[in-house]
């Protein structure tokens, strides 16, 4: 037995970089091997890099396969997300560990963690992690700053050398090197090692990135499911208007809306009441346009005529075409890719204009007196190798 | 002969559109000029449209899936196939 289930587990976040540190927490890593489906089967524990998909199923269908590889998925190209940095940063030990065991529980070899290149502390942080530990059995592969780089092929894709583009091949039948392979995001497997020493209290918290209209913005550690008003009060929202829930892959819901909407997502973004926010779509619908592969005909031709439709929206377009455009592209573009960079661009923009209707007339009428603050930022993605 | 589902490969798909041509009911074109897949089971007096759309597209993009019935066989492009 590992661990009684009504004991309260301590922070994510809580025990500092060092293994001296993190072992006084947590003590030493418990021995689950197969055990951890059922662990992470009765903590429920869903993936915590936005799909929310039920992490025991997806490591009982890689063990079934064959499991031979396990990567540990911290490149977070989300561009409003930061708590995969943070957490590889601060707690780079819960995550090796639970590479450890889920690479025990599918029968993995080879072990690997991937981190978004440019965050030289990151990086460091996850080394110095493991030649503390003088473990030399995991690889540490820097990745791509796009969005896409982190979509579970493309990854596959990039570390055996390839551009790092999606591709149609399912990991968990053929992945890193055409073996069997499990992609986890970092702190679905620092939740793992949570669980496996605290039980299912271990995957009761979350880390989320507060960002927007807030004046203590950053990362947090919040219940799962619990309202976000409570997270955008802790955060200092300043008069919200609307909440981007999920960040750039998730959607828009008014402010009033905040206090039964549940936290899924890792990320939660605030717009206030003096924030322009078709000037915000405009530029993330230009972001997603420049983050497609260019492989997809619906995401290549589909996310540029989007961009010119949301741009002229925020114009003033005076019909109301560009509108009926967006519903209509938005639709039409859902689920036409090989990975999900369409849908998120769809979910973002479809939602962004009902939420922001008024506004939206507001363009039209050439009465919008808000700023462009400038709140969501658009890095611009790195060129495919 | 058993029911099939149609599957377009989004990556290899090159926007033709020969296949919407060749099965209208079930295949509709983007204002991009890129299939829009059906994907119901498609009805057996449609089979034999359906195979020569597969056939026909130059991309080798479009496929035949037999409903899961045991050990599906699709026709066209293997399913996991890394893109060239």
């Amino acid at each position: 037995m590992t661990a009684t289930d009504a004991r309260p587990a301590p922070p994510l976040l809580a025990p500092g970089p060092s293994l001296a540190a993190h072992l006084a927490v947590h003590g030493p890593l418990p021995r689950v091997g197969a055990g951890l489906v059922d662990l992470a089967r009765r903590a429920d524990l869903r993936g915590r890099g936005g799909a929310a998909f039920p992490t025991a199923t997806k490591l009982a269908a890689v063990a079934a396969a064959g499991g031979d590889v396990v990567v540990a998925n911290g490149t977070e190209g989300e561009p409003l997300s930061g708590k995969d940095k943070v957490l590889l940063t601060a707690s780079p030990h819960l995550v090796i560990d639970g590479l450890h065991l889920a690479a025990a529980a599918v029968g993995a070899s080879r072990r690997i963690i991937c981190v978004e290149r440019g965050h030289p502390a990151v990086e460091r942080a996850v080394r110095a992690a493991l030649a503390e530990r003088r473990d030399h059995s995991i690889e540490v592969v820097p990745t791509p700053r796009r969005y896409v780089a982190g979509q579970e092929t493309a990854l596959v894709d990039w570390i055996d050398g390839g551009p790092g583009r999606p591709t149609l091949d399912l990991p968990f039948v053929r992945g890193v090197g055409g073996r069997p392979t499990l992609v986890d995001n970092v702190e679905t497997l620092a939740a793992l090692a949570v669980v496996a020493r605290w039980g299912p209290a271990g995957a009761a918290r979350m880390l989320v990135t507060v960002a927007g209209d807030v004046t203590r913005p950053g990362v947090r550690e919040a219940d799962v499911g619990s309202p976000i008003s409570e997270l955008l009060d802790a955060a200092g929202a300043v008069r919200p208007r609307a909440v981007l829930v999920g960040g750039y892959f998730g959607t828009w819901v008014p402010a009033a809306a905040a206090r039964s909407t549940p936290l899924l997502g890792g990320v939660v973004a605030a717009l206030g009441t003096d924030s322009c926010a078709l000037a915000e779509l405009a530029r993330v619908a230009e972001w997603f346009a420049a983050s497609s592969a260019g492989q997809c005909g619906a995401c290549t031709w589909g996310l540029r005529d989007l961009a010119a439709a949301t741009a002229a929206t925020h114009g003033g377009s005076p019909d109301r075409r560009a509108v009926a455009d967006i519903r209509r592209w938005t639709a039409m573009v859902r689920g036409r890719g090989a990975c999900k960079l369409p849908d998120g661009a769809a979910g973002f923009l479809a939602s962004g204009i009902e939420v922001f209707a008024d506004e939206i007339a507001e363009h039209r009428a050439g009465t919008c007196r808000r700023s462009d603050r400038r709140l969501l930022p658009v890095p611009p993605p790195e060129p495919f190798r | 002969m058993s029911a099939g589902r149609l599957r377009v490969d989004p990556i290899a798909c090159a926007g033709h559109g020969i296949c919407a041509e060749l099965l209208p009911e079930m295949i509709t074109l983007d204002d991009w000029g890129y299939p829009m897949i059906d994907d119901r089971p498609v009805p057996d007096e449609l089979l034999a449209h359906a195979r020569r759309a597969v056939t026909a597209c130059p991309a080798i993009a479009l496929r035949l899936d037999r409903l899961a019935t045991g050990g599906a066989a699709p026709v066209g492009r293997p399913p996991g196939r890394r893109p060239a």
